[in-house]
């Protein structure tokens, strides 16, 4: 889970990251009441999960009420590539003398946390990386002994971090690293870390991403992330336990699998077909599981046409086909259906549809046909 | 021959008494597998349709001799259970449950790795690994392999049916079907399970099947094209996955510009490695490197 930038910043003044003070608001007024408690100057924030906040309009610079006003007055409800603003963070705005970079992340090839710095700060740090990769200094963790001062100074020293700061950039290293560890992220980030004329080392910016497996011992996280830009069908799935991402084209689908579900969105896409959904049913789907997913599926008005791809592991293909029964019964769809059932229990499945005859159900032979099948007749409706 | 699971498997299981537990320990064992024991620390001395229970993985080796082990317990208690079998000395542990928190997999696979580099963690959020004629460990219906020449590696399980239904549809067995898992942090790689069935006599071609997210097919790649004298075939599935948006597994994941479906084939196409387009035509692939079985 991804957090808006002052979920973040709230985290990191819980391990001790300077950050500046501020408040989260949803309307003019609320905004207004925290510039004056936080005192002018302000920075209003537009809160979204989407980079390029800045050059869309979404981060201003307030010295006084009048021009608070007029900033939160544009930015609440801004749209941001997609993304309303429906937050803004104030805060007191920063003296900037010096922009670094700091980052925590895990580095999925070395198996191990890799802490990254930089003291160019404050722009695209892949650009850093590619174009001046001596100026980005890495440092893979011993994740059982975890990151000492010596190894943040050795690596704020290396990065070439002014002489007077490095022991406070060594500390904001430290404090990052813990973020990252006990926060169960992936992902932490700061761009830029700041040096104040009076030399003080701040996050002016956060960005940090949870491991949604580690909720069960973080209760604290309820509530966190964008849920005012979140899909809704993606919060009820989710709600239900299972997996959905909307996509944007047409042809709902169902399988059961992460890859194997993977594999039928490219396969639909390269019949000329448009996906409209990822959807796991997970392994073991019964009957009532699968009817809540065609609903999910269906509650997109886009969709012109689904397509269910089973290959049955544990999961039953006569459950399947059970559940797609109940569902037309309840819901009686208007779009057409293809079915491709193989593996467990399949012939009994593909019985019990055709027993059925539901109508505008068809049956396929293979995943290819079936994705043939449901690209022409989205493409037909559409 | 085969790999990591054979007729010489003693398969004990974390997680023996829970209702997903028991139904593929007996599943595994009606296949054939010897299942020497479980363990369930509340339930220690009663049995599962036999199989003795134990209250910790060094009483269930020292007792049964187990050298394999199949985690199936919660995710808060997983990665905890697969390190006590590796103290205890298990030298194939097998990770079936699915959300198990990143960092305790980074600190699992660290631990192993230093302190007990004579274990081989598989997993987690894995179907298993299935020998075929030889043993099934994990949640691979079975029923669909018989033995062969194809080694299959693989980060999803019910694409690994599919890949491997298609090849069977051509009349390719297995020697083994690995489940490495979709997690950030596999206990083996692509490359650790490719150096196997490069060594294995019975292993004439190895598919291996990845997805978005992380960089192990790359990884597999450059190993591939100085290492492996077999003929690979690759998969890659995620190629219409928007990025930033995990999908489904806890690692399938594009972040940036970086994981994508497109750089994976590219890279193994560099290396020489034939990636099909679909499942179907990865078998079909593999059917014109080695020609149909016998």
């Amino acid at each position: 889970m991804d957090l808006l930038e002052y979920q973040g910043k709230i985290l990191f003044g819980k391990h001790g990251l300077a950050v500046s003070d501020g408040k989260a608001v949803t309307t003019v007024e609320e905004a207004l009441a925290a510039a004056e408690e936080v005192g002018y100057p302000v920075m209003v924030k537009a809160q979204v999960l989407i980079g390029g906040r800045g050059k869309a309009g979404g981060v201003k610079f307030a010295p006084d009420h009048e021009a608070a006003t007029e900033h939160a007055n544009n930015i609440l409800g801004l749209d941001i590539k997609g993304h309303v603003t429906r937050t803004v963070w104030i805060e007191h705005a920063s003296d900037i003398e010096t922009e670094y970079y700091a980052s925590v992340l895990l580095d999925r090839s070395e198996k191990r946390p890799l802490v990254m710095f930089s003291t160019e700060g404050g722009i695209d740090i892949e650009e850093v990386a590619e174009k001046t990769p001596e100026r980005l200094i890495k440092h893979h963790v011993d994740p059982l002994i975890g990151l000492t001062k010596e190894d943040a100074i050795r690596v704020a020293t290396d990065g070439g971090a002014d002489a007077d700061v490095i022991e406070g950039v060594a500390e904001a290293l430290v404090s990052l690293y813990n973020v990252w560890i006990e926060e169960d992220a992936t992902l932490a980030e700061i761009n830029p870390l700041i040096i104040t004329p009076d030399r003080e080392v701040k996050a002016l910016d956060a960005k940090v991403t949870l491991d949604g497996n580690a909720d069960f011992r973080h209760p604290e996280r309820e509530g966190l992330g964008d849920t005012a830009n979140a899909d809704p069908i993606e919060v009820k799935a989710k709600e239900q336990g299972v997996v959905y991402i909307k996509l944007d084209g047409n042809i709902g689908i169902l399988g059961n699998g992460a890859g194997l579900v993977m594999s039928t969105l490219d396969v639909v896409a390269q019949h000329g077909g448009k996906p409209a959904n990822f959807l796991d049913a997970g392994g073991g789907s019964d009957a009532a599981k699968v009817k809540q997913a065609v609903e999910l599926i269906l509650s997109n008005p886009d969709v012109k046409a689904v397509l269910f791809n089973i290959f049955g592991g544990i999961t039953r293909c006569d459950e399947v086909a059970n559940g797609l029964v109940a569902a037309f019964e309840d819901l009686k769809p208007s779009v057409p259906f293809v079915v491709r059932l193989d593996g467990t229990n399949d012939i009994k499945g593909r019985e019990i549809l055709e027993a059925a005859a539901l109508p505008n159900v068809h049956a396929a032979k293979t995943m290819d046909e079936a994705a043939a099948m449901v690209a022409e007749l989205a493409n037909k409706e559409s | 021959m085969s790999i990591l699971v054979n007729k010489d498997t003693r398969l004990a299981v974390a997680g023996i008494t829970g209702r997903e537990g028991s139904f593929h320990t007996l599943n595994n064992r009606a296949y054939g597998t010897n299942v020497v024991g479980g363990i369930n620390p509340k339930k220690a001395g009663e049995n599962v349709e036999g199989i003795p229970v134990f209250a910790n993985w060094a009483d269930t080796v020292a007792e049964t001799q187990a050298n394999t082990a199949m985690i199936f317990v919660p995710p808060p208690f997983a990665a905890a259970s697969a390190l006590e079998a590796a103290q205890a000395g298990v030298e194939v542990v097998i990770i079936i449950t699915e959300g198990i928190p990143a960092h305790d997999e980074l600190k699992l696979y660290n631990q192993v790795k230093r302190d007990h580099p004579n274990t081989r963690i598989i997993g987690p959020n894995c179907p298993g690994i299935l020998s075929p004629g030889e043993a099934n460990v994990g949640i691979i219906p079975a029923s669909f392999f018989k033995p062969g020449n194809v080694g299959v590696v693989s980060r999803s399980g019910t694409l690994t049916y599919q890949i491997g239904n298609e090849l069977a549809q051509k009349g390719f067995g297995n020697s083994s079907i690995v489940g490495i898992g979709g997690d950030p942090v596999p206990g083996s790689s692509f490359v650790d399970i490719i150096e196997l069935f490069e060594q294995d006599e019975q292993t004439e071609l190895i598919v291996m099947s990845g997805e978005i997210g992380g960089s192990a097919e790359e990884e597999a790649a450059e190993y591939v094209k100085h290492h492996v004298s077999k003929p690979v075939v690759g998969y890659i599935a995620g190629f219409t996955a928007p990025e930033g948006k995990q999908m489904g597994h806890a690692g399938a994941i594009v972040s940036g510009s970086a994981g994508t479906a497109k750089a994976k084939a590219e890279a193994l196409e560099a290396a020489g490695i034939r990636v099909g387009r679909t499942p179907t035509q990865t078998a079909e692939i593999a059917m014109e490197l080695i020609g149909a079985p016998a």
